[in-house]
């Protein structure tokens, strides 16, 4: 097994200060052990791999890691993404965004990102909290959750990220939480095979701002929950209806086939040349 | 990936631990456990299956679990009574 330590280690920044900033337990980083093991997995070279961060904890995986790197704006992560991927279309585009960073203040791009089919993988890292400024409540806070913001419980329904990146029209879209890394592997590897806009959403205990609150102990309390909770799709369908609603599905929702917006780009492009000579 | 016991050896970077227990909590072989300075530290060694549960779940890459594969030849060897091949 030690390949896979020492794999990560290639990967990052060693000039930058280690242990990383993120605290004791926090799935971020099991996130950015899982994004260099599939990039590896695929054989890309550190050139050819753009990650762009927006701002946050999650926006951090982008100072450590020895790619091409942009730490944008907190929201805008995936305009800049866009404007990138459409300069240089041969570009391996990564977009890691918070739940809050993806959702909330960047809600419009996000939409508008799978709207447009732009082949970037949109890897937002869950933790249902603004982890970073102490704890606010972002739009993926469950209802009726305690946070810095809600101390009487979250009075809103949240977001379901899956269900919207669907509705918003993404052709590809997964959920892992970081407990399950060997599935977080292989839908990240899938997102970074395929064209178009890939949306893989991970789910990630914030114990600090988030866990401490609303009843777990220890980090270690929230990893159990998803062990408990957290079921792959095909289990869920074994199970009677009444008990799926209380688990969380995790697995491929949707694989589709579609033309990405740069390679129509490049398309009609061509189609006007032709027409003019 | 072997699953045999004792073909393993669990080393931890103190200075890369947070101690955040989870590869204590969910080592499938109480492997490990958190030591007086909070940082995890191996207590049953030999009792290793190499899952890989600790190494791909810290957060902090503090965890190696390296394979024996010298030991394992010698297991191989003196099983079979043939000469140890190099792993591949
Ligand atoms: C335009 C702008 N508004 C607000 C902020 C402050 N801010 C920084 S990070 C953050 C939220 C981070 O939460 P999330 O995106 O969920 O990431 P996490 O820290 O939980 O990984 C906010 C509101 C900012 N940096 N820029
Ligand atoms: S505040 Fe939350 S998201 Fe940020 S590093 Fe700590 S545990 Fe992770
Ligand atoms: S998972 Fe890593 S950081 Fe956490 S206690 Fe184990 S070795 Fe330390
Ligand atoms: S590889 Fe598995 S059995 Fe060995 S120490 Fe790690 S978690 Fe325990």
């Amino acid at each position: 097994m030690a390949e896979v330590t020492q794999l990560i280690h290639h990967y990052l920044r060693h000039n930058k200060k280690f242990p990383h900033v993120l605290c004791p337990g926090c799935g971020h980083g099991i996130v950015l052990g899982s994004l260099v093991r599939s990039i590896h997995q695929l054989g890309l070279t550190k050139d050819e791999v753009v990650l762009v961060a927006g701002i946050g904890c999650s926006g951090r995986i982008a100072v450590y890691t020895d790619f091409n790197t942009v730490h944008t704006t907190h929201g805008r992560a995936l305009t800049f993404a866009t404007g990138i991927k459409m300069a240089n279309p041969g570009l391996k585009v990564i977009v890691i965004m918070g739940d809050g960073d993806a959702l909330s203040i960047g809600g419009n791009h996000f939409i508008h990102a799978a709207r447009r089919n732009i082949g970037v993988t949109a890897l937002i890292l869950n933790n249902n909290i603004y982890g970073m400024t102490g704890g606010q409540s972002s739009s993926t806070t469950p209802q009726d959750s305690v946070s810095m913001t809600t101390p009487f419980g979250q009075m809103e329904k949240s977001f379901d990220i899956v269900e919207l990146a669907k509705a918003a029209g993404a052709h590809y879209v997964a959920r892992s939480t970081v407990l399950h890394v060997k599935l977080l592997d292989r839908i990240i590897v899938t997102a970074l095979e395929r064209p178009g806009f890939n949306l893989v959403e991970a789910l990630t205990p914030c114990h600090t701002q988030f866990g401490r609150k609303n009843k777990f102990k220890t980090v270690v309390d929230m990893y159990k929950w998803y062990k408990k909770n957290a079921l792959p799709l095909d289990a869920l369908a074994k199970l009677p209806e009444a008990q799926r609603n209380a688990r969380v599905p995790i697995g491929i929702f949707v694989q589709e086939e579609a033309h990405s917006l740069e390679d129509r780009y490049v398309m009609l492009r061509s189609r006007l040349q032709e027409g003019a000579s | 990936m072997t699953k045999k016991k004792e073909l393993t050896e669990v080393f931890i970077y103190p200075d890369w631990c947070k101690g955040c227990g989870i590869c204590v909590a969910f080592c499938p072989s109480q492997v490990l456990e958190l030591g007086p300075d909070g940082k995890a530290r191996v207590i049953k060694g030999k009792e290793c299956v190499n899952c890989g549960f600790c190494e791909y779940h810290c957060p902090d890459f503090a965890i190696v679990v390296k394979t024996k594969p010298l030991l394992k030849n010698y297991a191989n060897h003196a099983q079979q009574g043939q000469k140890a091949q190099p792993q591949k």
